[in-house]
């Protein structure tokens, strides 16, 4: 008994770190979504592209290499350096900004006041675009990042829980790490938007926007602030997933399971995506351990979706989601 | 009673008003086909309550959003503090230091009334996203002395009880209380106020117009308004511009204006051939 308890306890465990991974890529969606209520659609493309262009940068590849070689029959492939990680991190950051600064001056700024289905088909197109562009810059073949995270078993909680309970705990370090890096992601994140100056603007922006051009508020500003920093979390999702399964194209179908994270939080709410990231993390570790055996197995392909489904009948406004009500 | 002419004129009850800070030269706004202001110009003096009046559809709420950058007109020229203002942004024109606030009241539902008036302040903050982020030192002495200024407002119009509460719960006479505070905040040069007292009963019109009163005498702030309230905008304001259809049929003084014959139709509906 007490062996499937410890077990159970594992699998909880394991699902929070899983959790926190989706709840990372949920909250890029729910930054860009409160402030301008556009369905960010690229979001894990977004993610993919942070990605890529990190390890390109650390390599030292050239960028667009193969179309500069193709047009001017050269054959560059490398700078022939390495770049250190923080460095890395920083100019990937750099490249994020800038793709956000585009992104609004030459589509959002374009389709302001459009019908929000509008504002959703052109993020699928920013996120065609965006693949073609990560593939042309930096080559389409699986890539492996590695910034120097823990990866594998964590030895240490091993030892201190098999000394416990006689029973020892697997968890991947590289997911301690992740989960240590999203809390403090949304504590800061949060912390900015309530107390800084920016923060207030944001509010304010997401909340009424003729109200907040008549307090000087410039929604361009903060539109290409939001997109940054919704970069910034796809930076960090992208590192995270990257490091765990490689940089390749798979990673912006993470974007799909952040759908159902939404519908449990509410998309709107930081705290929504979070609790309904740990929710579909844990969920499904625990389907597949209690009932997947009975099912065949590989329910954690599902599972997310069901409950999202049920969610979607019973409240659809998600846990923390604002109830729309319209006065008559 | 004054000669516009010269350089500000002294009000019967004996307060002076300056040289022009806001003048409309010949505004043309149009929407489409339709033809919201025709041809009109009028100014704003330095320390003056100035009304907008007329009946519905005249045209008023345009020539505010004229003022405060919302709608940029066809023809005319803006000119404010002696400088011709070329089309701007919503957002600009606040910087420059006009403020308003709406006719259906636009506040930020979701945040509190001292977060929402604290908004007003954003224009005087200039630390940027770094320090902001940093927070120590010149972020949060920032925010410390506009704070101050926030707390000296809500204190004036008489809001202290209700600093903590989310806008939303509030009944419609605070929130147009809390909107007037937001944009006080920003301490305009010049403060636009579209109907100041819509839908207000006797005892909060009383409320508004002395706050309105106190924040010309106290503050020496330049306010426009609009208003349909007739005894309110006579009582309130030094001069008077009266639009119908989108254009002016009147400016002067409470008493010149009541006492024009064209305005008197225009109240009175006389059929216009």
């Amino acid at each position: 008994m007490p062996e499937q308890f410890y077990f159970a306890m594992e699998v909880i465990l394991n699902g929070l770190m899983a959790g926190v991974l989706y709840a990372l890529v949920a909250l890029g969606f729910v930054l860009i979504y409160k402030a301008s209520g556009i369905f960010n659609y690229a979001q894990g493309v977004m993610a993919l592209f942070a990605a890529a262009t990190l390890v390109g940068i650390m390599r030292g590849q050239v960028p667009f290499s193969h179309l500069i070689n193709a047009i001017f029959g050269t054959s560059v492939h490398n700078f022939g350096w390495q770049v250190p990680a923080i460095l890395a991190i920083l100019l990937t950051m750099g490249v994020m900004v800038f793709l956000a600064w585009a992104v609004n001056r030459f589509v959002f700024k374009h389709l302001v006041n459009q019908e929000p289905i509008i504002l959703f088909m052109a993020t699928i197109g920013l996120a065609y675009f965006l693949e073609g562009t990560s593939d042309l810059m930096w080559g389409g073949e699986i890539k492996k990042l590695d910034i120097g995270l823990p990866q594998g078993m964590n030895a240490t909680l091993d030892d201190v829980t098999f000394n416990l309970f006689g029973y020892g705990f697997f968890i991947d370090n590289l997911d301690i790490v992740a989960a240590i890096v999203a809390v403090s992601l949304v504590v800061v994140l949060t912390t900015y938007s309530q107390y800084s100056k920016q923060g207030r603007a944001l509010r304010a922006v997401a909340d009424d926007h003729q109200a907040a051009l008549s307090v000087g508020i410039s929604l361009n500003f903060i539109w290409v602030l939001v997109w940054s920093i919704a970069g910034f979390v796809a930076l960090v999702a992208g590192i995270m997933w990257g490091a765990k399964s490689g940089v390749q194209f798979s990673l912006s179908l993470i974007a799909l399971k952040a759908l159902p994270v939404l519908m449990l939080g509410g998309f709107t709410s930081i705290p929504g995506a979070i609790v309904g990231g740990l929710i579909i993390g844990v969920g499904e570790k625990l389907f597949e351990f209690t009932l997947g055996g009975m099912m065949g197995g590989a329910t954690e392909n599902w599972f997310a979706y069901v409950l999202a489904l049920i969610f979607l009948v019973f409240r659809p406004q998600g846990l923390f989601g604002e109830k729309i009500i319209e006065r008559v | 009673m004054n000669d516009m002419s010269t350089e500000g004129y002294v009000t019967p009850d004996g307060r002076k008003i300056g040289g022009v800070m806001m003048e409309m030269k010949n505004i043309t706004l149009r929407f489409g086909g339709v033809k919201a202001i025709t041809d009109i110009s009028f100014d704003i003096r330095e320390g003056e309550i100035r009304a907008i009046i007329g009946p519905n559809g005249a045209g008023k709420s345009s020539m505010l959003n004229v003022i405060s950058g919302f709608y940029i007109p066809q023809e005319g020229e803006v000119w404010f503090r002696g400088a011709k203002r070329p089309p701007m942004k919503p957002y600009q024109v606040a910087q420059q230091g006009i403020a308003r606030t709406f006719q259906n009241i636009a506040l930020f539902e979701g945040m509190s009334v001292l977060d929402n008036v604290m908004t007003g302040r954003l224009t005087h903050m200039t630390t940027g996203i770094l320090a902001q982020a940093i927070w120590k030192g010149k972020a949060e002495r920032e925010e410390v002395e506009n704070r101050e200024v926030v707390e000296k407002i809500i204190d004036f119009l008489e809001i202290q009880a209700i600093r903590k509460t989310p806008v939303a719960r509030l009944p419609y006479g605070l929130k147009k209380r809390v909107e007037l505070a937001r944009a006080l905040a920003a301490e305009p040069k010049l403060l636009l106020l579209d109907e100041p007292m819509a839908g207000m009963n006797v005892e909060e019109k009383e409320d508004m117009s002395r706050f309105i009163l106190d924040v010309n005498d106290e503050f020496g702030t330049t306010i426009a308004l609009i208003e349909h309230d007739m005894g309110v905008v006579m009582d309130l304001s030094d001069r008077v511009v009266v639009m119908d259809y989108g254009k002016k049929i009147g400016d002067g003084t409470p008493d010149e204006v009541r006492n024009n014959q064209a305005v008197i139709d225009a109240y009175l509906g006389v059929a216009h051939d």
